[in-house]
């Protein structure tokens, strides 16, 4: 890993713990993304805004490698995602390695994707004891705290059916936690909820971000963005527009279609 | 709504309708229905009692005889069971194999259905029963490196390279030839069960358990395969049944042991054919319910957190099974 890292100048030693450069991926020949680089540092939010078929979401997956990317380069901590990079030639990692790499990065998807066969504690409980090897006590346990954490703990036994979807997305936030990450991907975790069980999951991603996690939340809440990133990117036609301090991405934007959209964004929020 | 309570007469409560007191809407065509079923009803009971060609006591007496119990305990059931078990196991290993990524995993599944599902199972159990045919004059079913002969003589060596040495006459007769070929020709017809089951899963939930770091089996043991299950077993169940009828085929092998042979040997005995007959329904008819039940409760067990039902819900913290 070392000798990777020597040999290849793109990746300073001070890393961010997410350094992607020049990333692009297409699908069919029609590009979704165009080169997007981005860094963000530990501890940091950052909130990947942005009009459907951006490809914010698109690149969210390539973090994690639920899609492959075609060029650039994505390290998390010092790790090229899916290749190893030996004398300037990449070879692609197997899959046991891309899994092992994975467990460092929590995702929490759009439609939760809990596991529907098990209950709620199973779900927290479950990557734990099957990936890491944890006994079963110790790991219920740390599932029970998780689920206390997220306000849940009086619906272990809960499967997922039994639960509104801000309960289940918040169950799916004390799963991916489960692992310990050193990163956290939210996909449009609000998305598919009804607009009174927004505030909840928001509140918790809140307490997390407190707490030093560090974030990139694809999100269409304004208000989050504004209140808990530290860094505001604004996506559109596979590129990064703009981006920095939400104050003055959302604030003060510079591009036309910045404007365009946050104007569309916020006429959507007055007359929904 | 405040416009409309502002038309409405104003009236005293005692105005107000109440419980809804209704003539319900008749049927009479269920009387009907009614009657003429009845009818029928004691038309068949009339016949089974009074008509002599039954027999009943001979029928009885049929399903009495030790053969005849030993037949359906192995020949029926235990037959059914094994068979089964190799075809859900080998289905769901083909399943698995169509829809991996190897182009050659994938191609030897498809072939293996298309084979299997190609040869109707009468004629494959009798193949069965005469494959040993090939091994007649080889000293038996040797299991080895293929065309040693010829290599040894190449590389200047002597002796041969088989490990392991099979008797065909215990593989390819009696019930071990049944189980193999009915086992291989259900795995054909599960695999595409099994398919359909994997394939009903939604992505997001491989998705899931990939972004939680879990290796590719894991992702398909912990977490597709459970939930394919709820739509794999109903169509097993009825697949089961079609076994526990399929083990009389058995008598192409030849399985001497098996229910309506035994049963049949004794009507032949007796000239007495149509009993036979009945006793082997009876025998068909119980068993069947059996597996009914069976079925139900696998279908509850798999179906967990599925549906509205919360049957789990109020048990204590840490009961709830895996």
């Amino acid at each position: 890993m070392t000798a990777a890292a020597a040999a290849e100048p793109a990746e300073p030693l001070a890393q961010p713990l997410v350094h992607a450069v020049n990333v692009t991926k297409s699908f069919h020949h029609n590009e979704v993304l165009k080169g997007i680089d981005l860094d963000v540092d530990r501890g940091q939010v950052v909130c990947l805004l942005g009009p459907s078929g951006s490809g914010k979401t698109t690149f969210l997956r390539c973090i994690n490698q639920l899609e492959t990317i075609d060029g650039g380069r994505i390290w998390v901590d010092g790790d090229l995602m899916g290749y190893v990079d030996r004398d300037g030639k990449l070879y692609r990692l197997k899959n046991k390695e891309i899994a092992a790499q994975r467990r460092e990065i929590g995702m929490v998807f759009q439609r939760f994707n809990l596991f529907p066969h098990k209950t709620a504690i199973e779900n927290v409980a479950e990557a734990p004891i099957q990936v890491r090897g944890e006994s079963r006590k110790p790991a219920r346990a740390r599932a029970q705290e998780l689920l206390d954490r997220v306000g849940l703990g009086d619906r272990c036994t809960s499967y997922p059916a039994q639960l509104s979807g801000g309960q289940q997305q918040r169950v799916a936030i004390a799963r991916a936690l489960a692992m310990q990450p050193k990163l956290m991907l939210f996909d449009e975790p609000t998305s598919a909820l009804d607009p009174e069980l927004v505030g909840e999951v928001l509140a918790v991603m809140r307490e997390l971000a407190e707490d030093g996690m560090t974030m990139i939340v694809v999100t269409h809440e304004m208000e989050f963005a504004r209140e808990v990133a530290d860094t505001v990117v604004f996506m559109d036609g596979g590129v990064v527009v703009e981006s920095g301090p939400p104050r003055d991405v959302l604030g003060n934007p510079q591009h036309q279609r910045t404007k365009t959209f946050l104007t569309r964004l916020r006429s959507a929020h007055e007359h929904p | 709504m405040s416009s409309d309570n502002e038309t409405r007469p104003a009236a005293s409560a005692d105005d107000r309708p109440g419980a809804i007191k209704a003539v319900p809407v008749r049927h009479p065509g269920r009387w009907v229905a009614i009657a003429i079923i009845a009818v029928l009803v004691a038309m068949l009971v009339h016949l089974l009692l009074t008509n002599k060609a039954f027999d009943w006591d001979f029928v009885f007496q049929a399903m009495n005889q030790q053969p005849v119990i030993n037949g359906f305990l192995k020949g029926t059931l235990l037959v059914t069971v094994l068979s089964m078990v190799v075809g859900v196991v080998g289905g769901v290993i083909l399943a698995v194999m169509r829809l991996s990524d190897n182009p050659i995993l994938s191609g030897v599944a498809w072939v293996f259905t298309w084979f299997f599902r190609a040869i109707p199972r009468y004629i494959l159990l009798f193949t069965m029963g005469t494959l040993g045919i090939l091994f007649k004059d080889i000293g038996g079913l040797n299991i080895g490196v293929p065309f040693d002969w010829k290599i040894i003589e190449w590389l200047g060596l002597s002796g041969d390279w088989r490990f392991l040495n099979l008797d065909p006459n215990q593989i390819f007769t009696g019930m071990i030839a049944g189980v193999i070929g009915l086992g291989l020709s259900e795995a054909a017809y599960m695999a595409e069960i099994a398919r359909a089951g994997i394939l009903s899963v939604d992505k997001g939930q491989a998705e899931a358990a990939q972004a939680l770091g879990m290796s590719s089996g894991k992702v398909m043991r912990r977490v597709v395969l459970p939930q394919a299950m709820r739509v794999i077993v109903p169509p097993t169940g009825n697949e089961t049944i079609a076994m526990l009828k399929d083990t009389s085929l058995l008598l192409a092998v030849p399985v001497l042991g098996e229910l309506f042979y035994q049963l049949q040997s004794i009507g032949s005995t007796y000239y007495k054919t149509f009993p036979i007959a009945v006793a082997a329904t009876l025998y068909y008819l119980a068993a069947t319910s059996v597996l009914m039940v069976g079925q139900y409760f696998l279908e509850r067990h798999f179906g967990r957190g599925f549906g509205t039902q919360a049957p789990r819900a109020a048990r204590p913290a840490g009961a709830g099974g895996a």
